[in-house]
This record gives structure tokens, sequence and C-alpha cells, in this order.
């Protein structure tokens, strides 16, 4: 390998991707424009994202620093950007049923795919305030696009327009919170940002906390927590179906580490200046979260409601700003993606001979008419009200504990009012599926479950049911195995 | 310096102004055109600072470019102007509370900042160092492709994006249109192109296969 | 290059708008002043090669205009990040050359597909 490759070895998984990105671009335009050729791009891409994930996950660590310290890899990024390559893999294996059926499937999906994944892991290794921003608006602008990608259905274009007015609000708000720190820090990078924030008398400096919070906004309105939320329900439910497992999963966990990094990284000096912002936030959307859900008809508004309070579960775990905090969210933000890739892959199967559904009425009688999507179903909606054993709960444990650790007793018991609350709402669509009765006749019937989608419920299933038994793979179970990197990761942030 | 400043509160002037006349103004195509001179004078407050490379691009790209774009967006969604003005005066007080609360905030901000300045230490605030004995725009270039190249091919990458994704939404082919396709002219053969009919004299008894051929055209 | 003399160098562009300026404004105002102004109905309305105008001249644009317009800008910014390299080519070495190299390679990708997509095309 030529040397200037080798020196880019902590990027090897982004250049992959992007290369990755281009060659199939170039093939989808040299090649005549068919599904059955978009289709195969689809898996290509899938490809690219599995050799991206294979580099990532032999990569040596270490305090791995590139172009002056704006690019950092440790076990931080290194564990989340797995999360995010899995769950971009997945969303993409779920994609292609849907978009033929709903005649949007078009090779540039997949592309767009692949560009936002590694504007998201770049997002995940930056270290400095203009890498953020840029990294930020790559995964977006691919992230706008694919929203509004079914560009002949009225709803899909609506969520795509949204989503980026409210995206370029919120990045305009970043980009000043930016400028203003840089104004005051005199820097863009994290460490030498975390030089300025350690010194005396930085938490009294008004320009500092004015950068931070207008940072904190805009880094708020990617993880959509409240009172930054609101495009959510609407894109989540204008958006086509696949895209939305997308958005649920990936970029919400590139975007909390990156607030993950600015926080504890840059701003670790001035602590107890973001730390009540967080725990606001937190509140706010776990109490949201499960509130709001209760009155929803529509599965993916439903769902829309869910990831804000699950983001508020996640926020607690940052609210405790210590290494198990943190170690917390890794392991939330592990948990979550599978049960949301679950949940959505249930969904795209809510398909009738006329047409998709997303009413939850639409939902009665499942266990009767297809058992194993209501099983999927049930297992993921237990999970994520947080019902021991299964995987969801060990999420909510790690971060509830680590703010009882950090004497925040007052959000874990928040957090805990909020999780039962929101219960109900993940229950109520068991006892729709398993007590109410199916409306007869065939045409009510969903269409046969196809192969992608049954094999992303199987493995969400597998993950949630058994992940964290004890089950011994060979040393432990996946659970543990999980706790341990998420250990490792976390301290690599605080090293 | 005098000048200088003179400049700098005409320029100053002039761009609040204008900015002011791009929201309030009836018609969105006349707001465009302030946006227009808000860019230029802006380009002067940059070219004061000795910022002439931003100054030229702002220019080049906004005014050139960006504001182009924005005429055909504006004059592409036909705006119906009573009825904006009508959710306008629905929205009038709030609007007004929030903007004076923004205001209130900037004030304070800007207060505290002239009452208490340099509450961190000198000693770890650098100001970005002013090139000497090069132009703006060669220091600029000395540094852009080497030092933060990965912020450019970053950029390059947004590029990218964007202009797929121009493509995937609004490109849209007409059902039959016949394109000119150059490489296909130049690819005719006598042999692809012509072919020689023999017609008897004396009738119009054109043989069949030759007659099947003038009818498919 | 001291702030001063910079400043100095954009005297003659600042003349130049001043007086450009000024002459724009004469002919603007003289009209008012000079010409001799006598309308009537016929004279002020809308001239339409002698119909009454139909509708509105206002329309509304394709969309292909768009298209056209935001590749163009994305064609132009990448020009502005040549501008710099050009005046600092000789100070950057061969990383720069390649720094740059690869930066069209990637624009290049996406003006080949551009063009096999026939974004070029107007119709």
């Amino acid at each position: 390998m030529p040397r200037y490759l080798v020196e880019l070895a902590p990027l090897h998984s982004e250049l992959i991707l992007i290369i990755g990105a281009m060659v199939l671009l170039l093939w989808g335009a040299f090649r005549p424009e068919t599904e059955r050729q978009a289709d195969i791009i689809s898996w290509a891409a899938i490809g690219v994202l599995a050799l991206a994930g294979i580099v990532l996950a032999r990569q040596p660590l270490g305090n791995n620093t590139l172009f002056d310290g704006s690019f950092r890899f440790d076990a931080f990024a290194r564990y989340v950007k797995m999360i995010v390559i899995i769950s971009s893999a997945g969303a993409l294996l779920l994609a292609p049923n849907d978009a033929r059926r709903g005649k949007y499937l078009k090779f540039e999906y997949a592309v767009l795919l692949l560009l936002a994944t590694a504007g998201m892991l770049m997002m995940i290794s930056a270290n400095d305030l203009i890498s953020l921003y840029l990294s930020l608006e790559l995964q977006s602008l691919a992230l706008y696009v694919l929203a509004a990608f079914k560009r002949d259905d009225v709803r899909s274009s609506e969520a795509g327009l949204k989503y980026f007015v409210l995206g370029a609000l919120s990045s305009g708000m970043l980009l000043y919170g930016a400028s203003l720190v840089y104004g005051f820090t005199g820097a863009t990078n994290f460490n030498d940002i975390a030089a300025v924030a350690l010194t005396k008398g930085a938490g009294q400096n008004i320009g500092l906390i004015f950068g931070l919070v207008f940072l904190m906004v805009g880094l708020a309105f990617k993880i959509s927590a409240v009172p930054f939320h609101m495009w959510t329900p609407d894109v989540y439910e204008g958006a086509p179906t696949p895209v939305t497992a997308l958005f649920a999963a990936a970029p919400k966990a590139a975007a909390f580490a990156l607030l993950t990094r600015v926080m504890i990284t840059a701003f670790g000096g001035i602590k107890p200046q973001w730390q009540q912002i967080i725990i606001f936030l937190s509140i706010a959307s776990m109490v949201l979260g499960a509130v709001a859900a209760i009155g929803q008809t529509n599965v993916k508004r439903l769902l829309a409601y869910s990831s804000i309070g699950n983001m508020g579960f996640v926020l607690v775990g940052l609210a405790a700003a210590s290494p198990e905090g943190i170690e917390g969210v890794l392991i939330y933000l592990a948990t979550y993606l599978v049960m949301t890739l679950g949940a959505f892959a249930v969904v795209l199967c809510m398909r009738r001979r006329s047409g998709p559904v997303e009413e939850i009425a639409d939902l009665a009688g499942l266990a009767t008419t297809n058992p194993g999507m209501a099983a999927t179903m049930a297992i993921m909606m237990f999970s994520l009200a947080g019902i021991p054993p299964l995987a969801g709960f060990w999420g909510k444990y790690y971060v509830f504990l680590a703010a009882v650790k950090a004497d925040l007793w007052p959000l874990a018991i928040i957090g805990v009012v909020a999780s039962v609350v929101g219960a109900f709402y993940y229950i109520r669509i068991v006892i729709v599926m398993y007590v109410n009765d199916a409306k007869s006749g065939a045409e009510n019937r969903f269409m046969r479950v196809p192969l992608r989608e049954s094999t992303v419920m199987a493995l969400a299933c597998l993950i949630t049911l058994l992940g964290f038994l004890p089950f011994p793979l060979r040393n432990g179970s996946l659970g543990d195995w999980i706790i341990a990197t998420a250990s490792a990761a976390a301290r690599s942030l605080f090293g | 310096m005098t000048l200088a400043a003179a400049f700098f509160y005409l320029f100053a002037a002039i761009t609040v102004a204008s900015a002011f006349k791009v929201i309030s103004a009836k018609n969105p195509v006349h707001a465009v055109l302030y946006l227009i001179l808000a860019f230029f004078n802006a380009a002067g407050l940059f070219v004061l600072l000795g910022a002439e490379f931003l100054a030229m691009i702002l220019v080049v790209v906004y005014v050139g470019a960006v504001a182009v774009l924005f005429l055909f967006v504006v004059m592409m969604l036909d705006v119906d102007f009573a009825q904006l003005r009508a959710g306008f005066m629905k929205n009038a007080t709030l609007g007004f509370t929030v903007g004076m609360i923004v205001l209130a905030e900037i004030v304070f901000f800007v207060a505290t900042q002239f009452l208490k300045p340099g509450a961190l230490p000198a000693g770890l605030v650098r100001a970005a160092p002013i090139p000497q004995g090069i132009t703006n725009t060669e220091a600029l270039g000395r540094v852009l492709y080497t030092k933060y190249v990965y912020f450019f091919q970053g950029a390059g990458l947004i590029l990218l994006v964007a202009m797929i994704g121009a493509i995937v939404l609004t490109l849209r082919h007409k059902p039959n249109v016949r394109r000119q396709n150059i490489s296909e002219q130049n690819a005719r053969t006598k042999s692809t192109a012509m072919d020689v009919i023999k017609v008897p004299s004396g009738g119009y008894n054109i043989p069949d296969k030759a007659a099947a051929k003038v009818a498919a055209e | 290059m001291p702030q001063s003399t910079l400043l100095m160098d954009y005297l003659p562009i600042a003349i130049f708008l001043g007086v450009a300026g000024v002459i724009g404004m004469a002919l603007m105002v003289a009209p008012f002043l000079l010409a001799v102004r006598n309308p009537d109905s016929e004279k002020v309305s809308a001239y339409e090669c002698g119909f009454n105008a139909f509708d509105d001249a206002r329309m509304k644009f394709d969309v292909r205009f768009y298209l056209v317009s935001i590749l163009f800008i994305i064609f132009d910014l990448e020009v502005a990040f040549l501008f710099p390299w050009a005046v600092a080519f000789k100070s950057v070495g061969a990383f720069g050359f390649w720094s740059m190299m690869t930066f069209l390679g990637v624009l290049t990708v996406g003006f080949a597909y551009e063009w096999r997509k026939g974004a070029l095309d107007w119709d």
C-alpha cells in the first residue's frame, strides 16, 4: 500500500464508502436504468457497507488523530461507527421491496445512503468545529434528498421540505454558536477549546456560554430532543418507510456521538453550564415522548414519538457526564438501533393488496393472521417499554444507574416514571394485535412477508430476546461483549 | 482611517436597510433585488476588513449565482402576495414579541461584553494571524489545499451530494421527445441508412418486402 | 500588506462607483424635472400587440430553470476554489496539486453522472 494510504488508515472506512458510492454512481449512470439494476446496486452498496465495517473492526486502536487533530479515531468512534454502519445496512436491506412497490426504486437511493453514512462516520470522528459542520451537512443534505425521494408523493415531498427547512435553521444556529465559540476561544479544534474552557472564569464568560447554547440547540435539532422535535413526527410519517427506518437509527446515533464528543471533549471544563441544559432536554423529551405518543393512531407517528422519548433516555446518560453515563449511552444506542429496525421491518410488512397501511387499528388480530409478524412486533414493543430481560431493559438500566451514581436522583426517577407511562402505549399495540379481532375478508389480510424483511425481523428478535441472556457464545453473551466494548469506548473519550 | 470608518458606516447602514427591505418588501422579486444589494454591501464590508477574496467570492457566487437561483425559485413558486400579507398580519404580534426578546438578548449580550471585556485569559485566546507580504487570496491558497485538505475534500463531497440530489428530485424527461444522438448519426453508413428499391417501370407494383418497410417508417 | 495601502487600492473602484451612482441618479431624476408628461389611460395601459393584456405577466417558471441554475452554482463554487489554488500554486507543492485533482475528480464523477442522466439536455 502506498505511504499516504497507510497514513490515512483511520479514515479507511470513510474512504471505502465514498469511493464505493462514486463507483456505484458511475455504474448506475452508464448502465440502462432498470429496477433490476437498482436492486443490484443496492446489494453492491450493502457489500460496500460490509467491507467498510470489516475494515473498521480490524482497524487498530490508539490515539489516532489526523489532519492537525480535526479527525479523531478512538474506541468511542469505532463503537458508534459500527452501530451506524450496521443500521445503515439494515435500512438499506429494507428499502428495495418497498421502493419497487411504491415505484420509487432508483439506484441513487443506495448511493445517497452511502454518502450519508460516510457523513455520519465523519461526524463521529469530528474533533474540530469545521469538520463538525462539514460532516453534519454532508449527512443532512443526503438525508433531505432521501426524505423527499418518493418525489411524486405529496407527503414525501412535504417531509423532505420540512426536514430541509428546519435542518437549515438548525445548521444556522449551530454555525452561529460555532462562530461565537471560535470568537471567544480563538480555536476551532476541540482540544484547544477544551484548554480555554478549563481556565478559571470560563464558566462565567457569557460569549462562550452563548456559543455553547447555540451549538447545543443545533445538535438537539438533529437528535430531535424536545423542544426541538417538531419536525420529527411529520417527517417520519411523510417520508417513505425505509427512509424513516434509516432516520430513526443511524443519524440519531451519529448526532448523539457528535453531541457527546463536543460536550465531553471540548466543553468538559464547563460541565455545570451544559449539564443543566442536557437535563432539561432529557426530562422534556422523556415526558413528551411518553405523553404525546398515547393519542397517536398512526404507527409511524407513534414510532416518531417513541424515538423522541428514547433520545430523552439516552440524554440521561449524557447528563451524568461520567464514563458510566457514556457507557450507558453507548449500550442504549446499540439496543435501540436493533429494536427500531425490527419495529420498522414490521411496519414495512403492513401492506394489503390495495397498498400499504399505517394505522395501529390495522394491526388488529395480527396474532391469528400472521403470528410471526405479531410476535416480532410484540417483542420489539416489550423491549422498547424496557421489560426485562429483553435488550431494551439493559440500556435503560445502565443510563439510570449512571444517573443515580452521579447524584441525579430526580432525573432517574422522572425517567422511570416516563418509561412506565411509555409502556402503556407500547403495550396497547400488543393488545391490539393479540386481543382485538381481525377484520374478515381476504382484502384485509397483509401480503406475504418478503425474505429481506423477515431476515431483519428474525435477527432483531434474536438479539433482543437472547442478546442479554446469560447465553454463552464463546466467552459470555453478546450483551456482555457489548457492555465491555461500550465501557472501553466510553473510557477512551475521557482518557 | 476616518475614510475607512465612513465607508464602514455607509456599507453597514445600506446592508441593514436593505436586509430590512428584504423581509418587508411586498413583492418577492424586489426582496431578491434588495438581497443582492445587501450582498454587495457585505462584500464592501469584507474589503474593509481586508478579506478581499471573500468579498469577490460573495459577489461572484452569491450575486452571480445564488441570487439568480432565488429569482428562479421565487418565480417558480408563483407566490400569492395577498394571502402572504394576511398571514403576516395574523402572526405580527407573535413575531414582534419574539423579535423583541431576541433584540433584548443581543443588547444584553453586547452590553455585558463591553462592560466586562477580556474575561478569558489573553494567553489562550489567539487571534488568527494576519499574513504579511502576501495577498489575501494567496494566504488562503497556502493552507486550504494542504493544511485543511480534509475540509476541502469534504466540501467537494457536499457539492457532489447537492448535484445528485438536485437531479434526483427535479429531473424529469418528457416522454416522446426525440433527441439528437450525434454518435448515432455519425455511425450511420450507407448500408444502415439506405435501401435501394427496384421499382419496375409502368405501375405502382412495389415488391412486398419494400412496401412493408415503407409502411413501417 | 498594511491595511491602509490595501484600501487605497480600492479607491478607484469607490470613485468609479460614486460616479456611476451620480450618473444613474441624474438620469433617473432628470425626466421628472425636464420631460413633458401628459398621461391618459390608453397611454399608460400595458401594450400587448394591440390587444388588451390577457393576464398577469408573472407566470410560473419551469422547474428545469432551477435545475440548470443549481448545477451552475455547483460549478461556480468549484471555480471559486480554483482561484486561491492557482495563486498559491508554487507554494502548495505536489500535495496541493493532487489535493485539487482529487477535488476535481469527485466533481467530474458528478459531472459524468449529470451528463449521462441527460440533465444537460433541455428536453
